[in-house]
């Protein structure tokens, strides 16, 4: 990559998010404290104070107040971040339908954790997958460039006037929050400035022109305005890909909303975040050792990518789901397990698929408990059993 | 609303913001009373309380001129504007000379 465009520093996925940030040139970042999230909105704050960006730092009492402030700041068009984590997270719910359905395009970095109780400080996908019907964008990032990447695409996405829904770009707790790899990011953010111009493209709070915002919808409106946001949804889609595309022609690194590791095998495992990494270094042992596997990460977990997704499964003999949250009484308690499952039944296609759960409360997922879980489905699999049940890998008895 | 014709998703603005300012004259909500202050023109000092106090607002200083049973003359009257009042019960309360009556509707 150019040296005069780029610097390659090491950065943790929290550092990448507020690089993102700063480079995004936000205007207002509101935020509350909470582990493993708190370093980037720290950095952030350390941006602000030593020049390199110029934006209102909100001190709240709480993740509420953190997204309502954040809202507020949208809601006069400024271009707004947040971070949070797991109970933070949580305590934003129902601000997060407000934020979406004001349409007003936020974006939040969430350094993914378990949910209490017990407590757990730990890294593991129960809040990311508790927000999905709330009608944010999810990406889940894999690599700390990748957040650093997709934090400036989700600006391009949010305020993109056929989406103006807002995104979240989520990534392991620990596990990327708090580790550090080489992070290309510009020298100069300026090279970002037309890729998303700063063109207020949602309706805001203007006193020369007022307007009411969080009117009540009664029964005669409330469903229409929720189909608007149905159809936004379903809109993002190719907008999303599109922002992608168009970021890799102008610097050059490429992301797609499924993403496949050595394609062409007929036993593919998928899933989301840093595990995938894990996944990649047991596809290459397995290689080594003569089985063909292929492996699947899913970046966009709402919309959920069912074209792509189906286009890198259907010649599968079978796929192995790795769910990172559980999703208690569902008829398959790993969720993209689950939903993958619909868009098979939907699509007539018939692979068998194995949901495993694994990295619970940041228990330690290795490349041997990888292999495990692919030798124990293709066991499965080999005996014509086909599994209806999500499996608990490594939970002890 | 009204006489308007029925629209939906396609024309309707984005989050359910409404674009246009003062709308409010669209949406009567006199029907959510279920107590209805009702001036007695008497015992009423014009004092217009209940005319600053009221929040929607709904009292209206009408061009009306008005003789008391006692003789007292005014030049103007107090009226409750009934399409609008939600029968809070402030001007009730504020009221110095307990001019407001509030009276259950049954309806």
């Amino acid at each position: 990559m150019e040296n005069s465009i780029w610097k390659r520093i090491p950065l943790n996925s929290n550092y990448a998010a507020a690089y993102g940030a700063k480079d995004s040139d936000v205007d207002v970042v509101a935020a509350y404290p909470i582990t493993p999230q708190t370093p980037a909105v720290e950095k952030i704050a350390d941006f602000i104070s030593n020049g390199e960006l110029n934006a209102e730092m909100i001190h709240v009492e709480s993740e509420h107040s953190a997204m309502s402030a954040c809202i507020g700041a949208a809601a006069v068009g400024a271009r707004t971040f947040t971070a949070t984590s797991a109970q933070g997270l949580e305590l934003m719910h129902e601000l997060l339908h407000i934020a979406s359905g004001l349409r007003l395009p936020i974006v939040m970095a969430v350094a993914s954790r378990a949910l209490s109780a017990p407590l757990s400080i730990w890294g593991d996908y129960s809040d990311v997958i508790n927000i999905r019907d709330t009608s944010w964008i999810i990406l889940i990032a894999s690599t700390a460039q990748e957040v650093y990447d997709s934090i400036i695409q989700a600006y391009k996405i949010a305020e993109d006037p056929d989406v103006l829904l807002p995104v979240v770009v989520a990534y392991d707790g620990f596990m990327m929050s708090h580790t550090y790899e080489l992070v290309y990011v510009a020298k100069n953010p300026e090279i970002f400035r037309d890729y998303i111009p700063k063109k207020v493209n949602w309706t805001i709070l203007n006193v020369e022109k007022p307007i009411t915002m969080g009117a009540v919808a009664n029964p005669d409106w409330y469903y229409e305005f929720k189909y608007q946001q149905v159809l936004a949804m379903k809109r993002s889609y190719s907008v999303i890909k599109n922002s992608a595309k168009e970021f890799e022609k102008r610097y050059g690194r490429s992301y797609d909303t499924v993403e496949v590791y050595n394609n062409g095998g007929k036993i593919a495992v998928l899933t989301y975040g840093g595990l995938f990494g894990t996944v990649v270094e047991a596809i290459d042992y397995m290689n080594k050792q003569g089985t063909q596997i292929t492996g699947i990460k899913l970046r966009l977990f709402r919309p959920f990518p069912l074209q792509e997704i189906r286009k890198v499964i259907e010649d599968l003999k079978m796929l192995i789901v790795i769910d990172r949250a559980i999703s208690f009484g569902a008829p398959i308690e790993g969720t993209v397990a689950m939903e993958i499952s619909a868009l098979l039944h939907r699509e007539s296609i018939d692979i068998p698929i194995y949901s495993y759960i694994a990295s619970i409360g940041q228990r330690t997922t290795t490349e041997e408990d990888i292999i495990g879980i692919v030798k124990d489905a293709v066991k499965l699999f080999e005996s014509g059993k086909r599994i209806s049940e999500s499996i608990y890998w490594g939970v002890r008895e | 609303m009204g006489d308007k014709p029925i629209i939906g998703w396609k024309s309707i603005p984005l989050g359910g913001s409404i674009t246009e300012p003062g709308n409010s004259i669209q949406r009567p909500t006199g029907d959510w009373r279920v107590f209805k202050p009702v001036i007695n023109q008497e015992k009423c000092i014009r004092c217009l309380l209940c005319w600053i106090y009221c929040p929607e607002p709904s009292i209206h200083i009408i061009d009306k001129p008005y003789k008391t049973l006692t003789g007292r003359e005014w030049k103007f009257s107090v009226e409750v504007n009934y399409s609008f009042c939600k029968g809070c019960g402030i001007c009730v309360e504020e009221c110095p000379v307990k001019a407001i009556d509030f009276i259950e509707e049954v309806r």
